[in-house]
């Protein structure tokens, strides 16, 4: 007797409690984001600086804002966070479960190249679009023609690699520096990529490669390459580099007082801990990416991004991503539809204001990015890009004091 | 001469990663595979006292050094002892222990992760000297000279003084040690708390000069097995051997011939004293 009025209290209770949760729910629906990155893992370190602070802050101003206005009704955006150990098996298997389990309404691109190359045919396949931000390659025609969701918004591995090559072309005509070209690539997928497309555009430019060699990932002694590297005696010095050997190269190019008028390194030139390590040291280091500072929307953005997530933004990708983000918040309420497909529609067919100025998509691709930048005076800045303003006057480098 | 002394300096830190687990493995016979992640906790304390308080890594060596001691001891007390307790043989506790400091490195990468989760990237004595004429710098010639330190203290203490042969005679064989009177899970606890210090302390000195994060132990996990397989498990003497052969060898491939080839040179070497000397160059054969 005791233990049915007990049943009938605790099935009363439920039943009241799920009616009360059921107001709630409809009360406060939300648009699930999905956001699969490193948080381990070799890459961790890149997508702490350029991918996750963004994906916090965009989600704060949004709902800060009271939401995004999907066609009338504004409904805040809530993230859901997967940590893909920088393992594509991982990405994928997280993927999968956004889509399946999860039922994310969209989703943030991964960080990597390789990455959103993987999840592509994933959300492709479920009709997610994908705005990708750090992906770079030359293959982009072909894959958005095979994937007609996947945007892309950082450049190709030629313009990449073409704004370096401008830059010893323009100071070698002004009698600045000869023709000697040191070069070192990671021997990873990027830095190989990169050094093949190089030596075939320094070569054809008329540059003599002096050296020429690649490393593994994570060696953890690089004064070899650098004594090479200066043996050789360069007038410039480019290295296609991932974060923890973009560091290490500068230390060496320090000790040995490497000698050269042109520096360039690439991934995490543009971080901040690059300029917190050295110092002045690595003034006038040229490196991937770059941004304008003094640029109204983009000092906003840095200075919100700042107080929001307590880290200083990069100076190349970071503003990228956050664009990327307004584009897809754009394209929602511009839809006005929770529906993936007219969303995509109308990202391809719309431009939209974001940090980065307007952006809009010719065959799924951006053409407003920067391609190198310069550390003048402890701030890294623009000296090469496409359709960007702001570029200021490339400066020779004089020294590792 | 720029090969020698660039190749004994990078010795001199794969020594201080090497060591550590030199002690926890050859002793303690457990293969610790949240060795690198000791080596990274050691790291982001250097890091993390110096951008906050200024405190150079010097001296953070001296609070991290009894800490990893406390805390590796810890470890082993609390989580390995149960392992040791119930496995038969060495095999089996081989394998529990992997499974275990496996888990725990995941465990000590969360952590490290919630504190910081980018680049440890800060510079200290980086200044260029001048070593017999050849040119290199300040911060990885006090990592050899504190490995030359350490290594040398290790090596006297163990063979010449009571604890030191004791930890010998635990490495050479538990059974008999206890026979003769040894408390063997003492000094076990030791040699583990130890080679965590050791570890720590290294990775403080190494940060100064190779950018780490959160994530990169396990590439230094792999290469103190590596050394420590290669110089004959247990032994102290070998683990600094093959630490120099390793350093030497590797600055020469990367000078003279290649440096993408100083991963394809470290393993052929590894290869060989496998095929040839699998006891390692210093090791025992087992009995």
């Amino acid at each position: 007797m005791k233990r049915r009025t007990t049943l009938k209290m605790v099935a009363a209770a439920t039943l009241a409690g799920t009616m009360s949760m059921a107001t709630a729910a409809f009360a406060a629906e939300t648009i699930k984001i999905g956001a699969v990155a490193p948080k381990t893992g070799p890459l961790a370190g890149g997508a702490t600086v350029t991918q996750w602070p963004n994906v916090e802050l965009w989600a704060n101003q949004v709902n800060e804002a009271g939401g995004l206005n999907v066609g009338g009704t504004k409904m805040m955006v809530e993230i859901i966070e997967y940590d893909d150990k920088t393992n594509p098996g991982e990405h994928i298997k997280a993927a999968n479960r956004l889509i399946n389990q999860d039922k994310a309404n969209f989703i943030v691109a991964p960080y990597g190249t390789g990455f959103n190359i993987a999840a592509a045919p994933i959300y492709g396949k479920a009709g997610y679009p994908m705005v990708a931000v750090s992906a770079i390659t030359d293959k982009m025609d072909t894959l958005t023609a095979k994937f007609p969701n996947l945007f892309f918004t950082l450049g190709t591995t030629t313009s990449f690699v073409e704004g370096v090559k401008e830059i010893l072309v323009e100071q070698r005509d002004a009698g600045k520096i000869g023709n000697r070209v040191a070069m070192v690539n990671v021997a990873d997928a990027f830095g190989i990529e990169l050094s093949n497309v190089a030596r075939e555009m320094f070569v054809e430019a008329g540059f003599e490669l002096v050296y020429d060699k690649s490393y593994p990932l994570g060696t953890p002694d690089l004064s070899p390459v650098m004594k090479g590297a200066k043996a050789a005696n360069p007038d410039a010095f480019v290295a296609w580099s991932y974060p923890p050997d973009t560091f290490g190269l500068a230390k060496q190019a320090i000790i040995e007082d490497l000698d050269v008028s042109v520096y360039y390194s690439a991934v995490a030139t543009s971080f901040p801990a690059y300029f917190g390590a050295n110092g002045s040291k690595i003034d006038n280091v040229l490196g991937a990416g770059g941004t304008n500072v003094d640029d109204p929307k983009i000092a906003a953005y840095r200075k919100a991004h700042e107080e929001v997530t307590g880290k200083t933004a990069d100076y190349w990708a970071s503003a990228n991503t956050y664009a990327a983000l307004e584009v897809l918040g754009q394209a929602i309420e511009g839809a006005g539809t929770l529906d993936r497909d007219a969303v995509t529609d109308y990202i391809k067919n719309n431009s939209f204001d974001t940090v980065m100025g307007e952006l809009n998509f010719e065959d799924n691709v951006s053409y407003k990015f920067w391609t190198v930048g310069q550390w003048q005076d402890g701030v890294f800045r623009g000296v090469k890009g496409v359709n960007v303003d702001g570029a200021v006057p490339v400066r020779l480098k004089n020294g590792w004091k | 001469m720029d090969i020698i002394v660039s190749g004994l300096l990078l010795a001199g830190t794969y020594a201080l990663v090497a060591m550590g687990l030199n002690l926890q493995y050859g002793v303690a016979r457990i293969m610790n595979l949240a060795n690198g992640e000791v080596l990274v906790l050691g790291a982001l304390a250097a890091f993390w006292l110096y951008l906050n308080a200024q405190i150079s890594p010097l001296l953070t060596i001296f609070m991290v050094g009894p800490i990893a001691f406390v805390g590796n001891w810890l470890i082993y007390r609390f989580l390995l002892t149960p392992l040791v307790r119930r496995s038969k043989n060495q095999g089996q506790l081989e394998v529990d222990s992997i499974l275990a400091t496996f888990g725990m490195s995941f465990f000590l990468v969360g952590i490290m992760i919630s504190i910081e989760g980018g680049f440890f990237a800060y510079t200290y004595l980086s200044e260029p000297i001048s070593i017999l004429g050849s040119t290199s710098s300040l911060n990885r010639l006090v990592a050899f000279l504190m490995a030359v330190l350490i290594g040398g203290s290790l090596y006297l203490w163990l063979n010449h003084t009571r604890p030191g042969v004791a930890v010998r005679a635990v490495a050479v064989s538990t059974e008999a040690s206890g026979l003769v009177g040894i408390d063997v899970p003492r000094i076990s606890a030791l040699a583990f708390a130890l080679g965590g210090a050791v570890t720590a302390v290294g990775g403080s000195l190494i940060s100064t000069f190779i950018t780490l994060d959160a994530s990169v132990g396990v590439v230094f996990t792999m290469k103190a097995l590596i050394i420590v397989i290669m110089g004959g498990v247990g032994e102290i003497r070998g683990a600094i051997v093959a630490a120099i052969i390793l350093g030497v060898v590797e600055t020469a491939v990367a000078t003279l011939i290649d440096p993408g080839l100083t991963l394809a040179a470290a393993y052929l070497i590894f290869i060989l004293i496998l095929l040839f000397r699998p006891e390692g160059l210093f090791g025992r054969r087992a009995t």
